[in-house]
């Protein structure tokens, strides 16, 4: 039996708006093992920071279980949730906006540790030592120790953003395209250093992002969601060789390197993302798939495993036999 | 160790130290010419009125002099005198206390109430969210001054039941101004943080969102200060403000109105302190909202 951290089982959360209901997670399930990250990529819009907030709880799901270290936590009341909440943290996307521009940074990272009584009885001398030992551990210098989030770059920012998630010892910390805001060059630093804490600290990573290169140097396993589902599920080395789903075939051809000539096996997105507001019971990648075939319409195609964890959900594959052919744009 | 060498060296000394919100606000205030223009006004027109409540009697201000009527501003009537004999300078020193307390307070009426209200409709959003609009929507559909007769009518002439009107009247401004604000704050990731380590909404909206939505609000209450003097001058001047003796600044106005050009300085005198006070206000706002918000520090 593999050892679970996460399970995720039927998760849907869907917004009402005024134009409809939004699907923005629709009937996902997913396991993460322990120490282990998994990889999450798709389009913008299609729900990856929805799931992601959803299984920590910053959303209440719709539908569907979310279970951490075996116990059901969906339900979980606020108060039984907020000794839940040290164990599952969020690592954010934009380091200026993940930030109060009026706090410190010795401020920003012992808020949640004064917040939960973490150290309790201790003094606020040795807060402060743990807030540096914080900073070292995130590659911060101390001298930053007063400054404002607007004094330092955004590398800096995001190491403040990591040492506010590690501050309360998670063991679970969503990484929700912790790098996209930042330069390539500062991304591998901050990467490298993520995947540093994992090995030091056990922690295990699902990590958003919507940059194949980066989520294959970074994952055990891919999850690839297109308008809210799961399209295909596999391990990373697994998906990045054998792609099988049209919609990943056509994101990993994508950062393929051009060929002068033109790359013959170039698989490009055409259209654009449907909407998850209402969307019909047919594949939802129809409108933009290059093997449409007869039996797309018919009902959203389950996720099926077609080969020892590799998972994909399309009508037109089948673990008997794969009968994808292309015919658009042959 | 001085605070400033904390500061400056690059990888000096790390001395964690509090940095005191109220000192930096201070500081960064200090620097601004205008805001401590606009402060050293506003210290002046307080002091003038505490000034006035030792040196003159109501009886000063309201005795009729009938020698001395329209006579030119000299050594002995600083502002002249008005079409009773009495002098302006005093009336105008004398009327401070209502012109300030009418300013200040209506706006403090209008911003605490405001305030609350719109952060409870643009945070928490839904059905109330709904009504607390609908309610703006009405309160605005009734033209201001009329609003304000129609409360002073209800509640009765007097300074008190003028402020509260006044600033009743402008509530719907500020349910709408600050609502917006925190909209836009809300939806800052730090907020999420905040949630992920398990504070509760209200706290969340007290702790994280509301200090940082404040700044529109400042340079709007700054703004609003002389408004409010204003509306208080015209309803004096239709009879529904300070009783007609009281030389309230709008009153004062309205009352040279009449004189215009045999006696000019009955108007001009109490419309420059309103002026005055109008731009010291709006110059301390913006001063204000700079020094408040950290990422404008230098
Ligand atoms: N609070 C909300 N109310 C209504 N719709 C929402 C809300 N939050 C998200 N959505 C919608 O749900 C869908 C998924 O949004 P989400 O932010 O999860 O996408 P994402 O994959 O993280 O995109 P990105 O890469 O741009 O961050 C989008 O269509 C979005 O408009
Ligand atoms: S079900 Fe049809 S439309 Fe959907 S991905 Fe498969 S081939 Fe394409
Ligand atoms: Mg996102």
């Amino acid at each position: 039996m593999a050892d679970n951290i996460i399970e995720v089982k039927n998760l849907k959360k869907y917004f009402k708006t005024p134009h409809g209901t939004v699907h923005a997670v629709d009937d996902v399930s997913f396991n993460i093992e322990r120490g282990k990250t998994l990889g999450v990529v798709g389009e913008s819009g299609c729900g990856k920071s929805t799931l992601g907030r959803n299984i920590i709880r910053l959303q209440d799901p719709t539908a569907g279980q979310v279970i951490y270290d075996g116990q059901d936590i969906t339900d979980l009341s606020n108060q039984q949730m907020k000794r839940m909440r040290h164990d599952l943290q969020i690592i954010f996307q934009d380091p200026y906006s993940s930030l109060n521009p009026r706090k410190t940074v010795m401020e920003i990272i012992s808020e949640p540790i004064l917040f939960n009584k973490l150290m309790k009885g201790s003094s606020k001398q040795d807060v402060e030592k743990r807030v540096r030992e914080l900073m070292d551990t995130v590659g911060l210098a101390q001298r930053l120790i007063n400054s404002y989030p607007h004094e330092l770059d955004g590398g800096r920012r995001q190491r403040i953003g990591i040492a506010r998630a590690l501050s309360l010892n998670p063991k679970f910390i969503v990484c929700d395209e912790p790098v996209s805001a930042l330069d390539v060059s500062i991304q591998a630093q901050v990467l490298n250093l993520l995947k540093d804490l994992q090995k030091e600290m056990g922690l295990t990573y699902m990590f958003i992002t919507h940059d194949l290169s980066v989520v294959n140097y970074f994952s055990d396993d891919i999850l690839v969601m297109y308008l809210g589902m799961v399209v295909e599920k596999a391990p990373a080395e697994v998906l990045f060789k054998n792609p099988i789903h049209p919609y990943t075939k056509a994101l990993l051809s994508a950062i393929l390197v051009p060929k002068v000539n033109g790359n013959p096996d170039h698989i490009s997105l055409r259209g654009e993302v449907t909407s998850p507001i209402n969307p019909p019971d047919e594949c939802r990648f129809t409108r933009r798939c290059d093997y449409i075939c007869d039996t797309c319409k018919a009902g959203t195609p389950p996720l099926i495993e077609i080969e020892p964890n590799h998972f994909v959900a399309c009508h037109c594959v089948k673990p008997e036999g794969i009968t994808l052919q292309r015919t658009v744009g042959v | 160790m001085s605070k400033k060498a904390a500061f400056a060296t690059p990888d000096g000394p790390i001395v964690y130290k509090k940095r005191s919100r109220l000192m930096e606000t201070w500081n960064s205030l200090k620097t601004n010419p205008g805001a401590v223009f606009g402060l050293i006004v506003v210290a002046l027109y307080i002091l003038m009125m505490l000034l006035s409540f030792v040196l003159y009697t109501r009886e000063d201000v309201v005795a009729i002099n009938g020698k001395e009527m329209f006579l030119r501003p000299s050594a002995q009537h600083w502002f002249g005198t008005d079409e009773k004999g009495r002098d302006v300078f005093t009336r105008i020193m004398y009327g401070s206390r209502y012109s300030l307390a009418v300013g200040f307070g209506a706006v403090g009426i209008g911003l605490i109430i405001g305030v609350i209200i719109g952060a409870i409709s643009g945070y928490f959003g839904g059905a109330v969210d709904i009504l607390i609009m609908r309610f703006c929507d009405v309160l605005s559909a009734i033209p201001g001054t009329l609003l304000c007769m129609v409360l002073v009518a209800a509640l009765g002439p007097g300074l008190i039941n003028l402020l509260v009107s006044i600033g009743v009247t402008s509530i719907a401004g500020y349910i709408r101004l600050a609502r917006a604000s925190v909209l836009a704050t809300r939806g800052n990731e730090y907020v999420e943080a905040a949630r992920a380590i398990g504070m509760s909404e209200v706290r969340i909206a007290l702790t994280q969102v509301l200090p940082n939505s404040l700044s529109p609000l400042i340079v709007a209450t700054s703004g609003n200060i002389a408004s409010c003097i204003l509306s208080a001058a015209g309803l004096s001047f239709l009879g529904f403000g300070v009783p007609v003796p009281l030389p309230e600044w709008g009153a004062l106005v309205s009352g040279g109105r009449t004189y215009m050009l045999k006696a000019p300085w009955m108007t001009t005198f109490p419309g420059i302190f309103i002026m005055v006070i109008t731009f010291a206000c709006a110059l301390l706002g913006d001063g204000l909202r700079d020094a408040l918000d950290p990422r404008l520090k230098k």
